[in-house]
Parts: C-alpha cells; sequence; structure tokens
C-alpha cells in the first residue's frame, strides 16, 4: 500500500509540472501585448507601460516568466489582477461558495444515482428499471443551463419552494437547487454504470458462493456485490469532478452565485487575462488532488490494486 | 442479523441411528427446465439419487449432463427464472427442501449443506480478504463478533493444511497459489461441519500435481467428520480412491448406477463403457486411444427413445423409439447385484456379452 | 491454444498454407463481428428510431433553406419592433430580444451544432487513434512519453481548458471551436485505442501469426488493428451527443461560437435574462438541442449494445 501510494505521488509531479506549462505557454507566451490591452483603444503611456512590464517579469525570458509563476502557484501566490488586486484573495472569498456547491452536488449525484441505479439493476427489465433509463436519458440530453432555467422557472418561480437565485438564503436553501442542477447529468451517468456493473457482479461466481453460504440476500447483494461495482463507480466519480467544475462555472452564472467559476466566467467576458489563468491553474490543481484521492481510495476497495 | 441456532431448523440428529428417517439426502424423481429464448430447456429429466452419512457419491458425466444443475437444486442457488422445478423431492433428513421456505432453505445452506465450486479464484470475493469470507460464516449462522470468527478461520485454515495461517488470514484471494485457493474453499464448505457436502469439479481447474492432495484432504476430512460427500465430475480417474458409489448421468438422466469398483469392472451401458475405453491406459502403449463419437446432445433437441442413440455403436431400432427405464441389473443367474441399476435396453448385453 | 499451434511442426508447404489459412480465419472473425454487430443494428427498433431524427437532423444541416423561406442573413431579417413577441401564425417560435424570427434562426443553428460535433469527433478519433495506436504498437520509450502527454492533456477538463484557450483565442468559428474541442477531447480515445492494441498484441492468435513469420506491418493490419475498431465505433458515436452539447455549452458561456454565426447555445445565452418573463426564446433552441443531444446519445446506446458483446 506505502509503494502504491508513493509511486502514484511521484507520477502526479510531471503531470502538474506539465499542465501548469501548457496553461503558462497557452496564455503568456502569446503574441499581443497585455499592457495595451489594459489600456484598451487609447494608447498606453510609455512610462506607465515599462514599470508595469517590469512589475509583470514581462521582459524576462520565458523560462524566467514560468519560473515566477510555478514557484507562487506553490507558495500560494496566484499572480495578481493587472489593478493590483491579489488573485488568492479572490479565491478566499469566493471559493466557500463554490465548494459548498460541488459537495453538496457531489453528495446528491453519488447518493442518488447510486440509488437509482442499484433499483434499475435489482428490478431489471421490469417497469422501474425503465423510468430510471428513460429519466437517465432526459437527464444527459438536457443540458445544465438549460434545466438550470427550467428549475428555475418551475420550483422559484412558480411553486416557489426554493429562491430564484443568489446565495441570501444560504445554505441548504439557495444551494439545494443549484446543486441538483449541476449533479444532474452525472447523476444519470452513474446510476447507468451502478445498473450495468451491479448486474455484471449480480451475476459473478463469487456472489453465488455468497447465496451458496447461506448469506441473507441483504448482505449478498449489499457487501458481496456492490463492493465489486462500486471500484468503477468510484473511477467515475473521480474523473467526474472536471465535469463538475466546468458545470459549476455554467451553474453559478445561471444562478448568480458569486463563486469561482462565476467569477471566472466574468473575467473571461471582461479579459482580466491573469485571473483567468489563476483560478484554472487552481482548478486544475484541485483536479489533479481529487484524482489522486480517487486513486487512492481505489486501492482501499481493490486490494488488487494494492499489492500490484 | 438474527442470530440462528442452525440445530433449530432441523429435526433429525446428525448423524445418530437411534431415529434414522432414511438416507441423509435422497433425490427423488427430480425436474429442473431452463425457459431460455430458443426454448425450453429440460436440463434434468427425473433424476433419482440418495447419498449417507460418511459416503461418497460420484455423480459422473459431460457438461451438459445436467450434474451441476441437479447440484444446485439441491443447494437451492439456481436462478429461479428463467430455471423453474415443476416435479420432484429433495428429502434432506427425511424433509422434502422443495416445500421449505425461503428463509428455512437458506439457514441450511452452508450450515447444514455446504459447496465446493470448480474455480476457485473467481468463486472467492476478490475485494474481501479470506479471513473475512470464512469468519463471515460463523458471523451470520452463529452470531459470532467479528474477533472471534477470525480465531475461527485461522484454525480453519490450519484444519485445510495452509501454511503460516495465522499469517495469511488477512490475505486476500488472488494472492493464494491455485491449490490453496481450493483449500479455503474446502475451509469455507466445512467450516460449520455441515452434514453434506457437495464438490462441483473441486479439482478440474488445478495442476495434476496439486490435484490429488486436493482430493486427499477432502477425503480425508469427509472421513474424519462423517459426511456425506456428492463427487461432480467428468473425471473417471479422479472418482476411484474416494468414491462409494457412481451415479452416471447423460443428458439430464442417471444411466448408471453401481458402487465404484463394479462398475469399472464391468460396466452395464455402453455410454459407461465409451468413458472408461477413453482412459488412456499403460497396457495399452501405441494403440489408437478409444473416443466416443458425436457430441453431447443439444438440450433443446434430445434425441427420442434412449439420449445417447446416436452415439451408440449397439444401438437397434428400439432404442430409437423407446427409452430404457433404469432397470436393477443382475448376475446371468438372476443373482441381485445391490446397488447396480442401468438406463439400457440391451444392458445385459453390456455387462455380460 | 496459443503454444499448440506454435509448436506444431509445419514442415510441408501444404501445412504452412493452411496454418495461414487459419491465421485469416481468426482475423476475419473480427470482420464478422463488427458485421454481425451491423446486423444487429438494423433489426433494433430503437435505432431506426434514433436513425429516422438523425436523418431528419443533417436535412436540415445541409439544406435549412428548405425548411424555411427566410434567411437569417438577409436585410431587415430582425425587426426590433418584434422584440420577445410569443409565438404567432407565421413566426412558430415567436422572436428574441433582437426581433429576428426563432424558428429560423433555430433551423440555422443545426449546421453548426452538426458540424462542431462532427469535426471534434472525427479529428479526436484520428488524433486519439494514431497516437494510442503507435504507443501500442511500438511501446517503449515512445508510449511512455505519449502516455505522459496525455496525462497531461487529460488534466484539462472540457470546458475549464477551453474557457482558458478560448478566453485567449476569441475567433468564435466553428472551426476554432472544433479545433480547441479537438485538442482537449482525445486523450479519451487514445487510451482506448493504446488499451484495446496493447491487449490485442498478446492475443493468442496474434501470437500464432507472429510464430509463422507473419510481418509487422502485416500483423498491425490485418490482425490488431480490425480488432480494435468495435470499442472505437461504440466510444466515437457516444461523443457526439457529448461533443455537441459541450459546444452548447461554450457557447453559452459567450467563448465558443459568436456573432454572426448561429448557435443554439448561443441563442440560449441571450435569451436567459428573460426566461422568466418569456420562455419561448429559450425553450425552442432548447429543445431543438436537447432532441440533437439525445439522438446522438441514444445512438451511441444501441450501437454500444449491438457492438459490445460485453455490455449486453
Amino acid at each position: 500500500m506505502g509503494r502504491y501510494v508513493v509511486r502514484r505521488l511521484l507520477q502526479v509531479i510531471p503531470v502538474v509540472i506539465g499542465v501548469t506549462f501548457i496553461i503558462f505557454c497557452l496564455v503568456f507566451a502569446l503574441p499581443g501585448d497585455p499592457i495595451q490591452a489594459l489600456a484598451g483603444d487609447k494608447r498606453a503611456d510609455p512610462n506607465i507601460a515599462a514599470i508595469l512590464r517590469d512589475h509583470y517579469h514581462l521582459n524576462e525570458p520565458l523560462y524566467q516568466q514560468y519560473w515566477h509563476y510555478i514557484s507562487g502557484v506553490f507558495t500560494g501566490d496566484l499572480g495578481e489582477t493587472y489593478n493590483g488586486r491579489a488573485i488568492s484573495d479572490i479565491v478566499s472569498q469566493r471559493f466557500p461558495v463554490t465548494l459548498k456547491l460541488g459537495l453538496t452536488s457531489f453528495a446528491v449525484e453519488a447518493v442518488i444515482g447510486i440509488l437509482a441505479g442499484i433499483l434499475s439493476a435489482l428490478k431489471r427489465g421490469k417497469f422501474l428499471d425503465n423510468v430510471v433509463l428513460v429519466a437517465t436519458l432526459v437527464l444527459i440530453s438536457i443540458p445544465v443551463f438549460v434545466l438550470g432555467s427550467v428549475f428555475q422557472l418551475e420550483f422559484g418561480m412558480n411553486m416557489k419552494i426554493t429562491p430564484i437565485s443568489g446565495i441570501e438564503k444560504g445554505w441548504p436553501q439557495s444551494y439545494i437547487l443549484p446543486a441538483v442542477v449541476l449533479a444532474s447529468t452525472s447523476m444519470a451517468y452513474i446510476a447507468r454504470l451502478v445498473r450495468s456493473s451491479l448486474t455484471e457482479s449480480i451475476r459473478a461466481d463469487y456472489v453465488r458462493t455468497a447465496i451458496a453460504k447461506g448469506l441473507p440476500r441483504r448482505r449478498v447483494i449489499g457487501l458481496h456485490a456492490m463492493r465489486n461495482s462500486l471500484i468503477p463507480v468510484v473511477t467515475f466519480l473521480g474523473f467526474d469532478l472536471g465535469a463538475l467544475m466546468g458545470g459549476a462555472i455554467i451553474t453559478e452564472r445561471v444562478f448568480n452565485m458569486p463563486g469561482i467559476g462565476g467569477q471566472l466566467a466574468q473575467s473571461v467576458y471582461l479579459r482580466e487575462r491573469p485571473v483567468v489563468v489563476g483560478l484554472v491553474t487552481l482548478l486544475v490543481l484541485i483536479y489533479l488532488v481529487a484524482n489522486l484521492l480517487v486513486d487512492l481510495m481505489y486501492a482501499v476497495l481493490d486490494p488488487r490494486i494494492r499489492y500490484e | 442479523m438474527t442470530i440462528i441456532d442452525p440445530t433449530d431448523a432441523i429435526p433429525a440428529p446428525r448423524s445418530g441411528d437411534a431415529e434414522k428417517t432414511g438416507p441423509l439426502l435422497e433425490v427423488r424423481d427430480l425436474h429442473v427446465e431452463f425457459q431460455t429464448r430458443e426454448g425450453l430447456v429440460k436440463a434434468v429429466n427425473g433424476v433419482n439419487y440418495s447419498v449417507d452419512s460418511g459416503e461418497t457419491l460420484a455423480v459422473l458425466g459431460e457438461s451438459g449432463s445436467g450434474k451441476s444443475v441437479t447440484a444446485q437444486a439441491i443447494m437451492g442457488i439456481l436462478d429461479m427464472p428463467p430455471a423453474r422445478i415443476p416435479q420432484g423431492e429433495i428429502l434432506f433428513h427425511g424433509r422434502d427442501m422443495l416445500k421449505m421456505s425461503g428463509e428455512e432453505r437458506r439457514k441450511l445452506r452452508g450450515a447444514r449443506i455446504a459447496m465446493i465450486f470448480q474455480d476457485a479464484l473467481s468463486s472467492l470475493n476478490p475485494v474481501l480478504s479470506v479471513g473475512y469470507q470464512l469468519g463471515e460464516m460463523f458471523r451470520v449462522h452463529q452470531g459470532l463478533s467479528r474477533k472471534e470468527a477470525k480465531v475461527k478461520a485461522i484454525e480453519l485454515m490450519d484444519r485445510v493444511k495452509i501454511p503460516a495461517a495465522a499469517a495469511r488470514v488477512n490475505d486476500y484471494p488472488h494472492q493464494f497459489s491455485g491449490g490453496m485457493r481450493q483449500r479455503i474453499m474446502i475451509a469455507m464448505a466445512l467450516a460449520l461441519e455441515p452434514d453434506l457436502i457437495i464438490a462441483d469439479e473441486p479439482t478440474t481447474a488445478l495442476d495434476v500435481t496439486v490435484q490429488a492432495q486436493v482430493m486427499d484432504l477432502l477425503a480425508e476430512l469427509q472421513r474424519e467428520y462423517q459426511m456425506g460427500l456428492i463427487l461432480i465430475t467428468h473425471d473417471l480417474g479422479v472418482v476411484a480412491d474416494v468414491a462409494d458409489k457412481i451415479a452416471v448421468m447423460y443428458a439430464g438422466r442417471i444411466v448408471e448406477t453401481a458402487p465404484v469398483h463394479e462398475l469399472y469392472k464391468r460396466p452395464a451401458h455402453p455410454y459407461t463403457r465409451g468413458l472408461l475405453d477413453s482412459i488412456p491406459r499403460l497396457d495399452q502403449k501405441g494403440q489408437d486411444l478409444y473416443a466416443i463419437k458425436g457430441l453431447p446432445p443439444n438440450l433443446l433437441k434430445v434425441p427420442s427413445g434412449c439420449a445417447f442413440n446416436p452415439r451408440c455403436e449397439k444401438a437397434q431400432d428400439i432404442c430409437r423409439t423407446e427409452l430404457p427405464p433404469l432397470v436393477p441389473v443382475t448376475e446371468r443367474d438372476g443373482t441381485e447385484l445391490p446397488g447396480r441399476a442401468s438406463a439400457c435396453h440391451f444392458w445385459k448385453e453390456t455387462i455380460h456379452g | 491454444m496459443s503454444e499448440k499451434t506454435i509448436e506444431r511442426p509445419t514442415t510441408d508447404e501444404a501445412a504452412l498454407a493452411k496454418e495461414i489459412e487459419a491465421e485469416e480465419k481468426a482475423a476475419a472473425r473480427q470482420a464478422s463481428l463488427l458485421k454481425d454487430g451491423w446486423a444487429d443494428l438494423r433489426k433494433r427498433p430503437m435505432f431506426l428510431v434514433t436513425a429516422f431524427v438523425i436523418v431528419c437532423l443533417l436535412a436540415l444541416a445541409i439544406a435549412p433553406s428548405l425548411f424555411t423561406s427566410r434567411s437569417p442573413f438577409s436585410d431587415g431579417f430582425c425587426q426590433l419592433q418584434n422584440s420577445m413577441n410569443g409565438p404567432s401564425s407565421g413566426h412558430l417560435f415567436g422572436f428574441d430580444v433582437q426581433g429576428c424570427d426563432i424558428y429560423t434562426r433555430t433551423v440555422y443553428g443545426t449546421r453548426n451544432s452538426i458540424v462542431v460535433g462532427v469535426v471534434t469527433t472525427i479529428a479526436t478519433t484520428l488524433i486519439g487513434g494514431l497516437l494510442g495506436m503507435l504507443a501500442g504498437l511500438v511501446g517503449g520509450w515512445l508510449d511512455a512519453l505519449l502516455s505522459r502527454i496525455t496525462e497531461v492533456f487529460s488534466a484539462l477538463p472540457l470546458i475549464i481548458g477551453g474557457l482558458l484557450i478560448m478566453s485567449i483565442w476569441r475567433t468564435g468559428d466553428v472551426w476554432s471551436v472544433s479545433f480547441i474541442m479537438a485538442i482537449l477531447g482525445w486523450p479519451q480515445v487514445f487510451r482506448i485505442m493504446r488499451g484495446e492494441v496493447i491487449s490485442n498484441k498478446y492475443n493468442d492468435y496474434v501470437m500464432a501469426a507472429r510464430a509463422l513469420g507473419a510481418g509487422s506491418g502485416r500483423i498491425a493490419f490485418r490482425h490488431i488493428l480490425p480488432n480494435t475498431l468495435a470499442p472505437v465505433i461504440v466510444i466515437t458515436t457516444m461523443n457526439l451527443g457529448v461533443y455537441i452539447a459541450a459546444e452548447a455549452a461554450l457557447s453559452y458561456l459567450g467563448i465558443g461560437i459568436q456573432y454572426p454565426n448561429i448557435s443554439w447555445g448561443l441563442m440560449i445565452s441571450d435569451a436567459q435574462d428573460r426566461f422568466l418573463t418569456s420562455p419561448h426564446a429559450l425553450l425552442f433552441p432548447a429543445g431543438a438541442l436537447s432532441l440533437t443531444v439525445l439522438a446522438f446519445i441514444m445512438l451511441g446506446d444501441v450501437v454500444r449494445d449491438a457492438f459490445d458483446p460485453k455490455m449486453r
């Protein structure tokens, strides 16, 4: 187990360096003068421009600029906006909203998705199974931003169960609707994944053994079959975090929530390049860390990986 | 989880001869069929056999002969549907298990009747330690705590001669060799000292050198605990040393029964003879090995009359039209041969001719 | 099985010819698996329904002018006095903020959605497929290098990576959106292709072909490649719907397709602010988008059921 953890940790280092380098190259190594962009249509004052260039290391060679950027990232400095505000400042203010939204959504998709999948697998071919299958197809095909708008109209406006937008009511009232919307697509995928993997493991030899041992049905399904079916689901949940964060950008916009995603969408719109880079770097690092955690969890669930 | 005392479930005593109600297990006229997309598959068509405490019955047959399906019906682990048991009785200590409730049968499974499967690697749960899977028997059936169950699990692993049992109790199935895994399966079946063990091709997946060890272990434990043993196999070589009697199955029926050594000496059914002749023998070195011609029957279209007739060298017209019943086999002078029966119109010619 | 085939002495020419024939039969088995999959597919009613919807969508994409008499690019197409007017006869879907006919714009938006979906899918399949094949066949340092590069690219989730790239290269036409999604999407196909190639490389019949002296080019194209096709076809079909939805999401965020190009995502984004008062401007393009995604997702489903026997 220990060796597996170490190996997995070592593997992540080149990926972090690679992905930050790509982000850096895409943004900073591109033609175009960000200082001029800052000034907009007017001509930038040459003196001020020179000072700014110096401040942002824009005159140094590329590798030095990358070094400034990467060493900043690892000391918690994600850079600053062109008007001098620290990006980590923005993050600490906005991150809690995204975190609450993300975790709520994660819980919703895992719980409902897994339950629906189990139900579907146990009632395979019956009415309930078909209901779940149709529901998942619908959820997968309706884009998050459409579903968000429709839910706003139905639950916020017409039925007045939840706030329409914003976070004034706090957790959970203001978060539950966006979380469900954000979770919808992944929830559907999880339900289908659980359905197919549980169906497969129910047919497995070791489940027949468990029945032959005289175990009660709940233990046969809940422990022997489920434990194996969860392995692909955990893998999916890990990969899905990336989609979840991408979705958060959209969901926060639909529901007008002041989180990282909303900020990111706004910064893209306003062309605040450093903010975009800082926030994207942060999200990508979170994604990598989460994937690492999932891999470790995978090893806990599947001893065959652990002792490889 | 409710704690169950397994002795509650069954009225008959374990091995007492005082109030003996017949054999330990008796299968009477058992039929099993499967509803498939292609049609109704009649996998078992009126099987009768019985096993006593301390006795070993070998059930012999090719794949598709219904030997495993019969065993699964006894265990109550058939998937129903698609499987169906339209008629028959399975008497365990004199009580028909087919009439018991699901819960009653569950309490018997593992505790009083246990099963050993062919492929231990796929039959053991890959993500649970062997100690957990062994201990589970005690925790579910006897309500022991996790700790007590682990002690019992180590004892069991010692019992089936797994070296360094205490150190390996937390290992997972894939960390053991094939032979060791099969020992764990045996230990699991043995855990609650059942009255009857069904071993479904327990050595087929193993190396030849390990096969004998595992078979010997099984036989030794069976003698020690005086259990009934049903040994399902397609390998006549495995059977000879271990079994007391043999039932040969073909196309869902028993075609011959006999005490083990008599069967080898004088088979009373052409199919059995064919099986025996296809065993390689040292004294026939250089000669061509005999093989039964043709393929096992398609269970969707079992040939009329005797199911073996298309492959039988001695088949006559009657074999194609009339189903031969299982009749007692006698000596030429009519002396009864105990335990012997054959389902062949020409059993006399086969055994005496 | 492989060992037997390899060890069997093949002394005379006839025997060798026989062996090669058997080996080609093994390769043909996969081809027939594809044929079986296709035969199976044609018999599924679900396939016929989705195929019909997709043919309709393709017709809309190829010749939108057949379905509406107006052109969204003509002068006077948008009349501000019609802004946000609801559906009426002659204008079945009503008008948007600019006073443009939503029906016509929805019809003309089909092409961009389909083109982005198809182009991105083809590009990811080509990039990921070729690199995956190369990594799997050659192995060694090339495999290690390509796999590391893939890991780096998969660390950029589609929407986040797209946001980053398109916030800088804001071109806003169909081709650049497809190109950027392909850059971010190929690692998935790479992984599948590489895994399939590697697992097939050690298959018994490939070993047999190698033992019989088949050249490595022959092995790659006659034995390994045909076997990787089924999973790649499945993932390709499923991706069509996913990329169409992704394009709409990027356009919705204002970084995908831009004016004057028409995109359902962009139409939905524009209609969002007034959604609570006049939902029609959002619901019609949203419906078209959902139907299209649904059709392709269902196509992916039936194709998977037909081609991937394990999933049945």
